[in-house]
């Protein structure tokens, strides 16, 4: 199936505010592909750093549904070798900061057991909140 | 006779192939042959010195070198005859590496081949008469065809320099296409301003004469000596008299769509070009204005201080003498309502890009001409690139002025989105890349992909476009206020009478064709007149004015010295055997001929050397110098003589400006071809006349080969034709014979197509193996008896 993106205001919108967040301005990025090749992450990923660029440029919300944004290590590899000098490890942030913001709970504590919960390293328990709640 | 003769090794290029020792042993018993010597590099300082030296000391009248092909060093060596003294169309050469040793691997059909290209060169040389380079005098007038950029930088160059310029404009006002532009990439500097004082220099210049509203009738003669005959077009306004206060165009009860707005704003029928026109004079337009229209009016006239309104004003004609030319005469805007998905002129929010120019040029100084909204949409390449407009070139600016009027346009309003959808980003000058990266970081989405087409909103006028981004390989939709199309730069419709007059080719994109790609580009094929700006092709303003100063210096080359050299290789005419038919001067392609006491003449000053006229003189009394018949005649001769009864042999008849290069090409790229060729280079395939052909067969060749420029690109019009009603008339002649004529095979060719000669050259070996049957004794004398006759049409089928 070929996806459909529909150009409108909302789009735009989405777009402004990743480059407001990561303060990259992704109408520079020519696609060239540098980022995704000298990603070490790739292989993990659903879709490219570029494509990952791409998306945004096109205001593409679904792009906060992918893997992607989450396995950036933020290696900077991709920002170290960037001929347009953008920061596409700080897009990535941006995106999931906005996931975030959105604020869904995937982590309910009061439906896990109390003994078990007692289990878990704290460090664990903080990073689940940091990742799996808004 | 005195003939030396040279064999060059050209380092192994020859020698290693061919046995240069053998073929010079065995010339040297020829007849007129002084010496025969082989040289390590005939080319070399000692191999030139070697030559003078010999012509001196073995009074030498003529010479004969074996190398390379002459279009590699036939003018040095020339030279080198004129320096020792000696008349340099006294010369020869055989060119026997590009057509010999580097196309036949094999010695010794390689060394068989090379004995008759050597022997033939020097049947060839043993008629060459001296032929003196003549010089005519030239004067100082230039007339340059368009008043726009390019136009305007020529000509200022050309007055500056010191010599008189005619410059000739179809509109009211010279400028062109840039005094219309709002902006110029990527610098950014205002059109107007920079264009601005130079219209002002042409104007003041004491040695511009400049014609606008002028239309040429006809360009007649050659370089030194045109004659140009000018329309002017009736202004209906006296210019001396006119004061410019507009107080006409302010009375005038009628509006017209104003061109120069791109049709976005009204004029009055009486109107000025445009704000900062030059020459700032007022005219009618008789197409629209009352007066002329079977309605009264008369208000203009009565309004009018000065009493400049003169309604009965007619055309003017000018005859001017004028000794170079340069053709300037820009592009044509791709007309956007041909390309129909994207509905130019059906749906109003879609703009062309020049529309576009014009709104913000003139948005300083008033409203806006038309409401731009927020969401802007460029498309690339319209009608450029495209087959299905038939146009497959790319029109090089697109790229960037879409790229300053995005950015001009988000400048004025920081909110609005501007999205460009293209194929290829093309950011190639000085410049442009980082103008392109600017634009990307104003924010300026730059989309891949071409728009497949356009919907309108009925009641919102908004427009859906429909387009992959090829990038991301997603559908994109999008609705936008207003779309612009990016147009390509086509070739002028007012090029073509231009180009008919002077007989100018055009290359296949429909653009002027320059001499030569690399080493010519800005001169044509006809003497004197000269290219510059977008009637050679699409370019941008730096390169328009480059090209233009070019053209100048060009111009001022042969203008210069005052006077210029002739090539002396032209036709020449045997008054006792001329009868007057007239039948060159039809043919000649150069209209160099004329009736002088009902006698040809040729003029040698226009004379291109083709011969096309001695294919069609039915008294055989115009011959061309240098090819001449006898000469011709020879060399079929000789090449044919050396053959065996069991070996196949086909004569290569080749063009000078297309066929014999390709043959040098195909040998440069060692591409082998088997060696039963021999070939007879000539300026042009129509010199073979009828009898030649018949006297080749006669003579024992099994097949004939003529590679001639396709019609296009030849610098000679009508070739193609003479060459195609020689064949038939031999080969009619050797149907009532009883000969087969089908062995005899014409190519148009174009010196890049390397591949198109090879095929065609070893096919017809093949076919000429298989199906060529020797001659009986009675056949051949009945060939050479028609041979020796003047074959005409009527005369043809009826032998």
């Amino acid at each position: 199936m070929i996806k459909k993106a529909i150009i409108s205001e909302a789009s735009e919108t989405f777009c402004k505010k990743v480059i407001e967040l990561s303060g990259e301005m992704v109408s520079r990025c020519d696609q060239c592909g540098t980022c995704t090749g000298s990603c070490p992450m790739v292989i993990e990923m659903d879709i490219s750093p570029s494509q990952m660029m791409r998306l945004v440029l096109l205001g593409d919300e679904s792009v906060l549904e992918m893997k992607t944004i989450w396995i950036c290590a933020s290696c900077f590899s991709c920002t170290a070798r960037c001929p347009r000098g953008l920061d596409a490890s700080k897009v990535a942030e941006a995106l999931r900061q906005m996931k975030l913001r959105k604020a869904i709970h995937y982590l309910h504590l009061e439906e896990i057991d109390r003994e078990e919960l007692k289990k878990f390293p704290q460090m664990v328990l903080v990073a689940a909140y940091r990742k799996l709640t808004g | 006779m005195r003939i030396g003769v040279y064999i060059c090794h050209c380092g192994g290029n020859i020698a290693d192939v061919v046995d240069v020792k053998k073929i010079s042993d065995s010339i040297r018993t020829l007849d007129s042959i002084i010496f025969a010597k082989d040289l390590e590099h005939t080319c070399s300082e000692e191999g030139q010195n070697t030559i003078v030296e010999d012509i001196k000391t073995h009074h030498l009248d003529r010479v004969v070198i074996a190398a390379c092909s002459p279009l590699f060093h036939e003018k040095t060596f020339m030279k080198l005859l004129e320096k020792a003294g000696l008349n340099p169309y006294m010369f020869e050469m055989a060119n026997i590496r590009e057509q010999c040793s580097w196309c036949h691997p094999s010695k010794s059909n390689a060394t068989r081949k090379a004995e008759d290209l050597v022997k033939m060169a020097i049947k060839k040389s043993q008629y060459d008469r001296p032929l003196q380079k003549t010089s005519m005098t030239i004067g100082n007038r230039v007339l340059v065809v368009g008043g726009g950029i390019a136009g305007i930088q020529a000509s200022l160059d050309l007055a500056d320099s010191g010599f008189d310029v005619y410059m000739v404009e179809k509109e009211p006002a010279i400028g062109g296409k840039m005094a219309k532009l709002s902006k110029t990439f990527p610098t950014e500097d205002c059109a107007t301003c920079i264009i601005g004082p130079k219209l002002t220099d042409v104007s003041t210049h004491p040695n511009i004469h400049l014609y606008t509203y002028t239309e040429i009738k006809n360009i007649e003669g050659f370089l030194g000596n045109f004659t140009v005959t000018l329309t002017k077009k009736p202004r209906y306004v006296i210019q001396e008299k006119c004061v410019s206060c507009g107080t006409c165009a302010e009375k005038c009860p009628t509006k017209v769509p104003d061109a120069f707005n791109e049709g976005l704003s009204e004029r009055k029928a009486i109107y000025i070009h445009n704000a900062i026109a030059v020459p700032r004079k007022y005219l009618i337009d008789a197409d629209h204005c009352r007066q002329f229209n079977g309605q009264r009016c008369g208000i203009c006239e009565k309004v009018c201080s000065t009493g400049a309104i003169h309604y009965q004003m007619l055309p003017e004609e000018v005859i001017l003498p004028i000794d170079t030319i340069i053709i300037a005469t820009g592009y044509d805007p791709f007309q956007s309502e041909l390309k129909t998905v994207y509905g130019y002129g059906k749906y109003e929010n879609v703009i062309s890009a020049l529309q576009l120019e014009r709104i913000i040029a003139t948005g300083s100084s008033g409203p806006p001409l038309r409401p731009l909204g927020n969401r802007i949409a460029f498309i690339q390449c319209v009608g450029s690139r495209d087959e299905q407009s038939d146009h497959e070139h790319c029109s090089r600016i697109c790229c960037m002025y879409a790229t300053k009027l995005a950015q001009l346009v988000k400048r004025i309003n920081p909110n609005r989105e501007v999205y460009i959808f293209y194929t290829d980003i093309r950011a190639y000058g000085k410049g442009f890349e980082e103008y392109y990266k600017r634009a990307q970081n104003a924010g300026i989405k730059y989309i891949r992909g071409r728009t497949a087409e356009i919907l309108e909103d009925p009641t919102t006028k908004k427009l859906t476009m429909r387009v992959e981004d090829t990038l991301s390989r997603q559908m994109i939709e999008g609705e936008f206020d207003v779309v612009v199309l990016s147009n390509g730069l086509m070739p002028a419709k007012s090029t073509d009478s231009v180009a008919n007059f002077l007989k100018l080719a055009k290359s296949p994109d429909g653009f002027l064709q320059e001499a030569h790609p690399k080493f010519r580009p800005v001169d044509t094929l006809v003497d004197g007149v000269f290219i510059a700006g977008c009637a050679q092709g699409p370019k941008d303003i730096p390169d328009t004015v480059s090209q233009a100063s070019a053209a100048a210096a060009r111009a001022i080359r042969l203008m210069n010295k005052g006077e210029f050299d002739i090539e002396p290789i032209s036709a020449f005419v045997s008054t006792e055997k001329c009868d007057g038919c007239e039948k060159c001067i039809a043919a000649c392609p150069a209209k160099a001929i004329q009736m002088i006491d009902q006698k040809a003449f040729v003029q040698g000053a226009l004379c291109k050397g083709c011969g096309l006229c001695c294919a069609y003189c039915p008294t055989e009394a115009i011959d061309l110098a240098y090819y001449s018949k006898d000469q011709i005649m020879g060399e079929i001769e000789t090449a044919l003589s050396s053959k065996k009864p069991d070996e196949t042999r086909v004569l290569i008849f080749a063009d000078n400006t297309c066929a014999y290069r390709l043959a040098d090409n195909v040998g440069t790229a060692r591409l082998s071809y088997p060696a039963e060729t021999r070939v007879i280079r000539l300026p042009s395939c129509s010199r073979i006349t009828p009898n030649m052909i018949l006297y080749a067969f006669a003579k024992g060749a099994d097949g004939l080969f003529f590679g001639e420029c396709d019609h296009k690109a030849s610098p000679f019009t009508g070739a193609t034709e003479a060459i195609q009603r020689n064949i038939r008339i031999a080969q009619s002649v050797m149907k009532t014979i009883g000969v087969d004529g089908n062995r005899i095979f014409f190519t148009e060719l174009l010196a890049s197509l390397l591949t198109d000669y090879y095929k065609a050259i070893t096919n017809l070996i093949k076919i000429a193996k298989k199906e060529a049957r020797p001659l009986n004794d009675d056949l051949k004398q009945q060939l050479l008896t028609a041979s020796l006759q003047v074959l005409t049409e009527e005369k043809g089928g009826t032998l």
